[in-house]
């Protein structure tokens, strides 16, 4: 372990800013993306097929 | 018994199987990220030079890589797409794509936060960080370009070109570090020489590379299963309407 306490470890030796930016920034990307495709899944499911069928036909 | 490959080729076949794949990539990814972000938020000691601004590094590098690579998957499935005419092919390309970007933009993004504290400068137009830019326009390329096409077999091969032609980029990014002089460093990890930095480290950023690369298979995944079922979709929509 290479911390003290927990307020050293979220200063961040004064980079803070800019370390839990970057953390931060990866963590909303691959929210967003997941958001995303659970949004475009919930679309296909709500609209199934234009002639009324389900829609993927399994084999 | 040999598995025949070719019967998963067939878009109907893959999708179920892509769906049983894919919560294993993403299980795999969360643990491999819990254990990388432990070892390097917690466990690795803070750089001599850099302080704890390096711990930048168990983001950016993964990030990086992950943003070639996937370009490189991308461009071999449209590769595969225009050599055997396979549908599916060209849908893993599509289904990659935006993984490619997200990837791309954390390590512009996550570069920038780094170069601020150690360069003075969020961003410089030097080699490296000018053809990553060009990278995540290739990548919006791609998609913009496939979007705009109404048939899809024609978006699927107009935008499999862009995305070959494109693949010259990878090397550029790649070499740049050795080509040009560049504010970016070089590689600290390379297949020739030992690692420039302490192994506790190294580890760290392997196992969030790893983290990062069984993401992309997860992710991808889940979303070539929506372009199968929308396609499908959009068939029977087509198929209902002509009858």
């Amino acid at each position: 372990m290479s911390w003290n306490s927990a307020a050293e470890f979220f200063a961040m030796g004064g980079y803070a800013f800019y370390v839990w930016g970057s953390y931060a920034v990866a963590a909303v990307c691959i929210a967003g993306e997941a958001w995303w495709l659970v949004r475009r899944a919930r679309t296909l499911q709500a609209r199934p097929g234009l002639n009324g069928q389900q829609s993927i036909r399994q084999p | 018994m040999a598995i025949n490959i070719w019967k998963y080729s067939s878009p109907q076949t893959f999708y179920p199987l892509a769906g049983k794949l894919a919560p294993w990539f993403l299980g795999l990814a969360a643990v491999l990220a819990l254990v990388g972000l432990y070892i390097g938020l917690l466990l690795a000691p803070s750089d001599f030079q850099q302080g704890n601004a390096y711990r930048i590094i168990f983001i950016h590098v993964p990030a990086a890589w992950m943003s070639m690579f996937v370009y490189l998957v991308m461009a071999f499935w449209c590769a595969v797409g225009f050599a055997m005419n396979t549908r599916l092919s060209f849908m893993m390309a599509l289904a990659l794509a935006p993984t490619g970007a997200l990837f791309t933009f954390i390590a512009l993004w996550t570069g920038s936060l780094w170069g601020k504290p150690t360069w003075g400068t969020w961003w410089v137009w030097d080699a490296r960080l000018t053809s990553e830019l060009i990278l995540l326009f290739l990548y919006i390329g791609f998609m913009a370009l496939h979007a705009a096409i109404e048939d899809v077999r024609r978006a699927d091969r107009a935008a499999a070109l862009l995305a070959l032609v494109g693949a010259i980029n990878v090397p550029i990014i790649y070499f740049s570090v050795q080509w040009w002089n560049t504010l970016h460093q070089g590689a600290s990890v390379s297949m020739t020489r030992s690692p420039s930095m302490a192994s506790i480290m190294l580890i760290g950023m392997l196992v969030m590379s790893l983290a990062a690369w069984m993401y992309a298979i997860g992710a991808s995944l889940l979303r070539v299963r929506i372009i199968i079922a929308e396609r499908e979709q959009y068939a029977d929509g087509v198929a209902a309407g002509a009858s």
